[in-house]
């Protein structure tokens, strides 16, 4: 499946590391990540999946996972291995701009980008911190809630990726939510420098379980169509 | 940027960036309304008034006579709703009043935090809904009808074990999406900074009352001190005011089915990691995902512990031990036949832990047992679990 985004065109691919537990996620996500750990879906077999891929691509390749996966695994040892694999960044959803030291400390002693959430809620003041913190670039949480497709423009978000482009200089994605070409036009008209998409292209392979072949099939078109939207 | 407390190296705010506006204002609440006049003389109603404390500390004859040493219960199961929890959920909902939040949503396990939430949102009007898992729902039928009788929405959770740490989930979701107009009113001392802090502070209140009584009527400190401990309220309530005493202190965990067997003994077996917004001990795999937990008392089934607790274990100040299903029934039926009080499941695990330490005590020693709920959300499962021995 990641190879098939990769072909459809996307400039980046973001693979999750399951955790039992996501709550920044909503049910399309929950769902995905509980067949990805009943499947035995664990820390070593995600670090061999990008290398697999990395083998035969040099898309770069972010992962998005939660805070209690990289502790257990050890800050160093997740960091270090991610690059080896050859992940470029790493994202951490419940690791806010408090927690954020030895995380970031971590990601770059192993030459690894450290992408850090930004949100409608975060004030001027956090934003600034998190700016010079972040590397790779800024995920902006598209919308107030979990993940999940919702399909309209979010006017809140369109006003920060202003705000924030006013500031830095890192580039601006913004994630959650995100499923129809609208929303992607809107988005990069406002300054966005690409989107995430993630519930929508999971939605695609849950609703084709067990059917591989018509899966690559719909991820594949989607992708293709969300990357001719940007403008 | 909020300075995160922490209890040593647990604690902290592990929540998404979306939830650390709403951090910061609780906490700017917690340490601006809170301890102000108004809002001091407002708590001391609903829990003097309203709630009927103080509690009594029952100095318990026939337990005193059968254990072998001078035997107190710090009556929280005497509480209007029957258990500590309300202590905690009058404060927070009165700081979410306060700070201008109309919606208020909270978890439950057993019910009891829920049906607290529900009767402070009744008292102060504010709208409640709660969260509880599926299989919860259909195993704590008379809580669900509490609390929609007192007005509260209940919300079936469906996800992952649908149990307790699924209901903080979805808590945590719904906060994430309505956190301009909602408190989110966690029912332990657990969960990102300050809640912790925040709801310890609300607990206290058992301590406070327990040393005061307890050096009136023996005018000395107690020799030890025995409390349950699921997200750890009622235990880190009891034991603050005496952190600085000799008296020592001890934590039952659930043993659930004992060695070897399914558990919610969170201290005692787990390992630490980040669950529900702090690094605290957990029940988990060598990869960090979160494992089920299990007792027969829903209230301690949860496979984390209050960041402070895992702190006050590794400096050693609290012991933590674990009571098995059986034992914690055997208690149940003990207590309720010896002194003609029937506890809750969960402060049978107490009560038990109690009587193995009692035997290292002498006649003039002093044990507490902080008695956190009373046992009629329970009579039903004891009574189909114990059968034959009724
Ligand atoms: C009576 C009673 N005691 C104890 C607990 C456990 O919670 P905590 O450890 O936070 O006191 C509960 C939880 O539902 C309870 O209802």
């Amino acid at each position: 499946m990641i190879r098939e985004v990769d072909r459809a065109g996307a400039d980046v691919i973001e693979v999750v590391m399951p955790f039992s537990d996501p709550v920044a996620d909503g049910p399309v996500m929950q769902q995905a990540i509980q067949r990805a750990l009943s499947a035995g879906m664990n820390t070593d077999s995600l670090f061999s999946l990008i290398r697999d891929f990395r083998a035969e691509s040099e898309t770069p390749l972010v992962i998005l996972t939660y805070a209690n996966p990289v502790v257990q695994k050890g800050l160093g040892a997740f960091y270090r291995d991610a690059a080896r694999a050859g992940a470029d960044g790493v994202a951490v959803a419940d690791v806010p701009l408090e927690e954020t030291e030895p995380f970031c400390k971590a990601a770059r002693d192993a030459g690894i980008d450290p992408i850090l959430f930004v949100s409608q809620t975060t004030s001027d003041k956090r934003l600034e911190m998190i700016i010079e913190r972040a590397g790779g670039f800024l995920y902006l949480v598209a919308a107030l809630g979990v993940t999940g497709v919702r399909g309209e423009v979010d006017p809140a978000t369109i006003e920060c990726i202003r705000r924030i482009k006013g500031i830095s200089s890192l580039p601006v994605v913004p994630g959650f939510g995100i499923s129809s070409s609208h929303q992607v036009q809107a988005y990069s008209q406002a300054g966005a420098d690409g989107v995430i998409v993630g519930s929508a292209i999971v939605k695609e392979v849950g609703d084709r379980v067990g059917r591989p072949g018509e899966m690559r099939i719909a991820v594949g078109e989607m992708v293709r169509a969300l990357v001719a939207d940007i403008v | 940027m909020i300075e995160s407390t922490r209890f040593g190296e647990y604690g902290g705010c592990f929540v998404p960036e979306t939830l650390m506006a709403a951090l910061e204002e609780l906490e700017e609440g917690f340490r601006t309304i809170v301890p102000g006049p108004a809002f001091q003389e407002e708590m001391d109603y609903y829990l003097h008034e309203y709630a009927g404390r103080k509690t009594p500390l029952t100095f318990c004859r026939n337990l005193s006579r059968d254990l072998g040493c001078r035997v107190y219960l710090k009556r929280e199961d005497l509480l209007h709703s029957g258990a500590h929890k309300l202590n905690n959920a009058l404060g927070q909902a009165l700081l979410a009043k306060c700070m201008g939040k109309r919606r208020i949503i909270a978890e439950t396990g057993a019910g009891q935090h829920g049906v607290a939430t529900a009767i402070a949102g009744a008292a102060l009007g504010m709208n409640v809904e709660v969260y509880m898992g599926e299989e919860d729902i259909a195993r704590q039928a008379l809580n669900v009808a509490r609390m929609r009788m007192l007005g509260a929405n209940v919300l079936p959770v469906r996800s992952g074990s649908r149990t307790l740490k699924d209901a903080i989930n979805e808590a945590l979701r719904d906060w994430v999406a309505n956190v301009h107009d909602t408190h989110y009113l966690i029912g332990s001392v657990v969960g990102p900074h300050p809640f912790p802090t925040l709801v310890r502070d609300f607990q206290t209140v058992i301590g406070r009352e327990t040393r005061a009584q307890v050096l009136e009527k023996e005018g000395r400190l107690p020799d030890a001190i025995v409390a349950c401990v699921g997200g750890g309220s009622n235990a880190i309530g009891m034991f603050t005011p005496f952190l600085g005493d000799p008296t020592r202190l001890f934590g039952a965990e659930a043993g659930g089915e004992g060695p070897g067997g399914r558990h919610g003994a969170t201290l005692c077996r787990g390992r630490p990691g980040v669950l529900h917004g702090t690094y605290t001990y957990l029940i988990q795999d060598a990869f960090g995902q979160i494992l089920e937990s299990h007792s027969i008392s829903a209230g301690l089934d949860y496979p984390g512990v209050g960041p402070e607790h895992s702190y006050l274990m590794d400096k050693g100040r609290v012991t933590y031990r674990e009571v098995t299903d059986d034992e914690a029934i055997d208690s149940f039926l003990y207590l309720s036949r010896t002194e003609g009080i029937i506890p809750a499941l969960e402060s049978a695990h107490a009560v038990s832990l109690a009587r193995n330490i009692a035997q290292d005590l002498g006649k003039d020693d002093i044990l507490i047992v902080n008695l956190s709920g009373r046992g009629d959300k329970d009579v039903s499962q004891v009574a189909a679990l114990a059968g034959d021995c009724l």
